[in-house]
């Protein structure tokens, strides 16, 4: 289906499923209990997912397959971000042209960013995308106030012109009428459920998004930019020149990056210097890294989880950690509390760094390779796994071109 | 030509923290191979070093003091630091007064022996991978190490005075014949400036005169031929790592009352020292210094009003654009040595 094989449509189908009916799955919990908690089933999370892993997908094109580590996709984020702010302000709030400029200015910025930077590879390569992406958010915070409204952040006023504003035109993001921050509540026994336009809205963004990135990994582009990772002295000896290639695939991820960053003023109509940042794109590089990078799902897992457990580690204070170890000794109990305070609630950021820091050490394939690792574990497959070891020695490895 | 001269002062400053930490950097790139994104989280523990130790000489008890009374008339609690009944009134305080210069002293240990376990514990199993992974690893640890100064200190910047004594301003004009109050300089930047040129001449002394030096420069030229003759190398490189972070901590300390130390400092001043060390040429230790303080003064130039009048926006690139031009026209950086991480 789809010009993909057997086994890529069911995964296809699996993620389509997965996807659509996410605000049941995350909604495991019934209201009432103790665990309500930690469900994840309400709208501005869901986006949140979809969003962040499309911006993690795209990522994941140029360095999981060419294997070229850009610092400076967040300003590709704020790119789209401004884009749809401006179309709000300039026409009405249909999302559909702000996400079409915010493709096309990113793809700009990109192709300009990317011509520059890829004549170097490796650590430079980096530095010179952080350099890019830090310019811009300079520049947008202190000369470009006109264009981005500097520090107070790029917002729709009353006096804006939105020439195609009807009469009768909704007054927040919305997609021919569909209002994106309405939603429909559906309350089954003690479970209740929220589908909201907006998530949905990403959410097919999203798939159509993963699909292409699917198109792309299985294509012989894809495999091309997999040779630009694995030798790219040796596929210059057989006259290919990956400039194009890696030049495409910089492209093709810095629209996948302004199309996240113009959803997410299409589900808050706001757009800021900050999400320029490179704190911004360290979160991306974090993503892809947590998920597995190189791998299909991996970023969208790694998305998923940071913004996860972003969000519930953040709620957790004291009272709920001594309430969950409550049936230990008083002492005990206090110490296992005061372990633990540190990385709740404003310490997440900490979680984030140590978790990250172990899977760069001992998992270098993120999630996936975990899950794989715990399969193989279970299913016994050793032999199998031993065996692509003894390959390994036969073909170089793989490195980043930074040698 | 005052204001040109003004311009080259106030660039200095920044230029010597830019190129205190870039040394650093191409220390530790130059032994030991390994690109380090922690390296500004250095800078910044060393400023904080500044703070625990004012904190720590700042320690105090509270008396009530039955001579003076609260506006409810109760007695006054007076909290007096340790020190001042140690060592008396006048001692104890200039104890405190001077305790970012002090710092110096505790910050020395400390980052040496933070840069050792760092090395020992973590970079040392990073050698023979990738150097993403060591972006990555290094990244990781950066933010791990900023969150637990957060959670320490907080997220507001702390004040960290330098002494009284230093508190103005000299009037460099007058010395050099213009009229008074063109050319002030805060003497605290001078001194900043002067200590990290001696910081500076020590590493480069200590590399060229001495045996260690000499053994550790001949190990960044050919690290395998110094192995086989029978020479422990890892174990200076090692040494090394830690000098790396004892440099990027003074720079830290001595820069606490320029700037009052908050946690993400380093941050900031990472993503410019690694630029700095890019337009020096990876792995060139001169190479780190003449760029810092190059791109310092420029930074200063493009801030005034006349360059910005003309440029707007200027002083907020300059640098970056700079490095991107530096990049594309000499990928060796200014001083690179020919074949050093040239693609």
């Amino acid at each position: 289906m789809l010009g993909l094989s057997k086994k890529d449509t069911s995964f296809l189908l699996v993620v389509i499923f997965l996807t659509l009916a996410t605000p049941i799955l995350l909604q495991p919990f019934p209201e009432e209990s103790a665990l309500a908690q930690f469900n994840a089933g309400y709208p501005d999370l869901m986006q949140r997912f979809a969003i962040y892993g499309i911006f993690a997908i795209g990522f994941n094109i140029l360095f999981g397959l060419t294997g070229y580590l850009s610092f400076g996709h967040a300003a590709f984020l704020g790119v789209g971000s401004y884009s749809v702010v401006w179309m709000y302000k300039l026409l009405n709030y249909n999302v559909l042209p702000g996400l079409l400029l915010a493709i096309i200015m990113s793809a700009l910025f990109a192709l300009l960013i990317g011509y520059i930077s890829l004549r170097r590879s490796g650590i430079y390569f980096s530095i010179l995308t952080l350099a890019f992406a830090q310019m811009s958010f300079n520049l947008a915070y202190s000369v470009l106030t006109p264009l981005t409204n500097g520090e107070t952040g790029l917002q729709v006023y009353t006096d804006d012109p939105q020439v195609l504003m009807a009469a009768g035109s909704p007054t927040s993001p919305h997609f021919f009428g569909i209002v994106m921050n309405e939603s429909t509540k559906i309350e089954v026994g003690g479970w209740q459920f929220t589908f909201n336009n907006g998530y949905y809205f990403c959410a097919i963004i999203a798939v159509i998004a993963f699909y292409l990135s699917l198109r792309i990994f299985r294509s012989p582009f894809g495999t091309m930019l997999r040779a630009i990772k694995t030798n790219q002295t040796r596929m210059n000896y057989t006259g290919l020149n990956p400039r194009p290639y890696t030049l495409a695939a910089f492209v093709i991820s810095g629209m996948y990056a302004g199309l996240a960053g113009g959803l997410l003023a299409s589900m808050d109509p706001l757009a800021g210097a900050e999400r320029m940042q490179w704190t911004a794109s360290g979160e991306v590089v974090l993503m892809t890294i947590l998920g597995g990078a190189g791998t299909l799902m991996g970023p969208v897992l790694g998305a998923a989880f940071i913004k996860y457990f972003e969000n519930i580690f953040s709620k957790i204070n004291d009272n709920i950690l001594h309430t969950w170890f409550s049936a230990l000794p008083d002492g005990l109990e206090d110490a296992v509390v005061f372990v633990f305070h540190p990385f709740i609630g404003k310490g997440w950021s900490l979680t984030l760094g140590l978790l990250f820091m172990m899977v760069v050490i001992f998992l270098p394939g993120g999630l996936i390779e975990g899950g794989t690792r715990i399969k193989n574990l279970i299913t016994g497959k050793n032999r199998k796994s031993k065996q692509l070891d003894k390959d390994a020695t036969h073909h170089p490895k793989p490195t980043a071109h930074v040698n | 030509m005052d204001a040109f001269i003004l311009q080259i002062l106030n660039g200095l400053d920044k230029g010597s923290a830019y190129a205190l930490i870039a040394l650093g950097l191409t220390l530790i790139f130059g032994t030991l191979g390994v690109v380090n994104f922690a390296h500004g989280a250095l800078f910044m523990l060393g400023s904080f070093c500044a703070v625990t130790l004012q904190r720590i000489l700042t320690l105090s008890y509270t008396i009530e003091d039955p001579s003076q009374k609260d506006f409810l008339g109760n007695p006054l609690k007076v909290d007096t630091p340790y020190l001042v009944s140690w060592f008396g009134d006048s001692t104890g305080h200039a104890i405190i007064e001077w305790s970012v210069p002090l710092a110096i002293l505790f910050a020395i240990p400390v980052m040496l022996l933070v840069g050792y376990v760092m090395e020992r514990g973590l970079i040392k199993h990073f050698y023979k991978r990738p150097h993403a992974d060591q972006i990555l690893v290094t990244f990781g640890l950066a933010i791990v190490i900023q969150e637990i100064i957060k959670y320490f200190y907080g997220a507001n910047p702390i004040p960290t005075p330098a002494p009284d004594m230093f508190k103005g301003s000299l009037d460099f004009g007058i010395m050099i014949g213009y009229a008074k109050n063109t050319i002030i300089y805060p003497y605290w930047r001078l001194i900043y400036f002067m200590f990290s040129a001696v910081i500076i001449t020590a590493v480069f002394a200590f590399l060229r005169f001495t045996t260690f030096g000499m053994v550790v420069r001949a190990g960044m030229a050919d690290r395998e031929t110094v192995g086989l003759l029978g020479i422990n190398i890892d174990k200076r490189f090692t040494i090394m790592f830690g000098i790396a972070a004892a440099v990027a901590g003074l720079a830290g300390v001595m820069y606490a009352p320029i700037n009052s130390p908050n946690y993400h400092m380093g941050m900031d001043f990472l993503v410019l020292s690694f630029v700095v060390v890019v337009v020096g040429g990876m792995g060139s230790l001169p190479g780190a210094v003449l760029a810092g303080f190059l791109l310092g003064i420029l930074e200063s130039f493009a801030s005034m009003n006349e360059v910005k009048s003309v440029i707007p926006g200027i002083d907020q690139i300059i640098i970056y654009l700079v490095a991107i031009i530096i990049l594309l026209t000499r990928p060796r950086g200014l001083m690179g040595r020919k074949g050093v991480m040239e693609e």
